[in-house]
């Protein structure tokens, strides 16, 4: 078998190589542990009953969605109160209702946020409350 | 009989959803998870190294020329560097101009019959939505190395930051998702309505453009119809790349979709019409210089000619011909 311009090739399948398998080499093969949320807040451990406004798991993946939502009602409708799948009623506040139990932001929203990469625009409009920052 | 093709690759992407909901709601699972990434994965690498090693194999004896532009002669004639490069640097430049821009589909004409007269013009439309295709593709790839790698490197963010600059909706639409999207439906649509492109389209035509069109939405419906629940998304591509592949919880049908359309593509690549991302570097007409009256090419599979030169003649009858008068080179 004679291959044709080898230096030139193998260069290409060299850097190919390389190039594909990036995320192998660059984390160099550690483990990472995944972000750990911090669910231990003094609102959060007074609560008798450890529930969210929605169901964990919608939470985890459409929490943004909700939000979106909320933003809606309130600056468009003027509807401030959102009743939950399981009938509960809560008051629409990002600051109010979802900050007042998480109100660590850095242990809690932006971990998760930073490991997938998220990069949310709700500070652009609204405060970092002092005590949460 | 021509939407045959068409027809069967549809159902070929039946059938890979229907196989993929099938792992999603069944124990093997695992595999699609743990197992088949790597298959896939080191299908794709093997592969495409093979089909560039045995590529390499294949002699090009010559040049081969093409006629966009003048060739280096006489230095009082002007010659087109990038178009008929005579040295490899102008050859980089070409292939840049090919690989960047798509130089030679930009020169891409179309003819239509006006009264009896064929009439040629220009035809960019299949340059553009090809060019908005693969840059879009390139920057989505990029874009999703968010999920395999942590920290996330800033060049990363900063990408999807240019790419979802004009926050439209939550999560922001990126325009990257768009223009792949418009990209791919032209390519499609121009398969489907033109006859004499329907004429010649086979099923791997079809089957690539469908397979990218069902990897393009099954990440824009968990994008913004199905969230998938990120924490987990990134958990298990990070197993992979640590090699420790983590089961996955709470990852919707969608997501199992779309990860068996991506090994779909990724074993199928080296073996399909894709492998031009590989064969772009070893186009003929792109990757060689125009030197032919510089240089002499042999074409390696030559036999070995006994040739007896003029000089060598003459030295062997030199006294003859010295006798019979005639003229000698030398004396």
């Amino acid at each position: 078998m004679r291959l044709y311009n080898r230096g030139m090739i193998i260069a290409g399948i060299v850097v190919f190589l390389i190039v594909t398998t990036f995320p192998f080499w660059y984390g160099r093969g550690k483990a990472v542990p995944p972000p750990d949320l911090k669910l231990d807040t003094p609102a959060i451990l007074g609560l008798k009953e450890k529930r969210c406004v929605e169901p964990a798991s919608y939470m985890r993946s459409s929490h943004m969605k909700l939000l979106v939502t909320w933003r809606d009602d309130v600056v468009r409708e003027g509807k401030r109160t959102y009743t939950a799948t399981d009938g509960r009623l809560h008051e629409i506040s990002l600051t109010g209702s979802c900050l007042a139990c998480h109100s660590n932001k850095k242990q809690f929203c932006d971990r998760c946020h930073d490991y997938s990469g998220a990069k949310p625009a709700c500070w652009s409009c609204h405060i970092i409350p002092e005590e949460v920052r | 009989m021509e939407i045959m093709n068409l027809l069967t690759s549809l159902i070929a992407i039946m059938i890979l959803t229907l196989s993929a909901l099938g792992f999603a709601f069944t124990p093997l699972s695992f595999l699609l998870t743990t197992v088949l990434p790597y298959v896939a994965f080191a299908t794709f690498l093997a592969g495409f190294t093979y089909r560039i090693l045995s590529w390499a194999r294949v002699p090009v004896p010559f040049r081969i020329t093409t006629t966009c532009g003048q060739q280096a002669s006489l230095p009082w004639i002007k010659n087109s560097p990038l178009e008929s490069p005579s040295n490899v640097w102008g050859v980089i430049g070409r292939m840049a101009l090919e690989v960047f821009l798509f130089r030679s589909l930009f020169r891409n004409t179309d003819v239509v019959i006006v009264g009896q007269r064929p009439v040629y013009g220009s035809a960019k439309w299949l340059w553009f939505f090809g060019l908005l295709f693969h840059w879009s593709l390139l920057t989505i790839v990029l874009r999703h190395l968010r999920f395999f790698i942590e920290p996330i490197a800033p060049w990363i963010n900063g990408l999807s930051a240019i790419d979802g600059f004009f926050e439209i909706g939550v999560p922001t639409l990126y325009l990257s998702d768009v223009a792949v999207l418009t990209g791919l439906t032209f390519l499609f649509l121009r398969r489907v309505v033109a006859p004499q492109i329907r004429y010649i389209s086979l099923f791997a035509d079809y089957f690539a453009l469908l397979l990218l069109l069902g990897i393009v939405t099954t990440g824009l419906l968990m994008r913004h119809f199905f969230p998938a629940d990120l924490l987990h998304v990134k958990n298990l591509a990070l197993g992979w790349v640590t090699f420790a592949p983590a089961l996955p919880k709470e990852a919707g049908p969608v997501f199992y979709i779309h990860l068996c359309f991506v090994f779909t593509l990724m074993a199928w690549f080296p073996f399909s019409k894709l492998m031009h991302m590989g064969g772009i570097f070893l186009s003929p007409t792109r990757n060689l210089a125009n030197d032919n009256r510089m240089k002499r090419h042999l074409n390696p599979w030559n036999a070995p000619v006994k040739v007896h030169t003029y000089e060598e003649y003459e030295d062997e009858f030199r006294e003859k011909m010295k006798l019979a008068g005639l003229p000698l080179e030398k004396e």
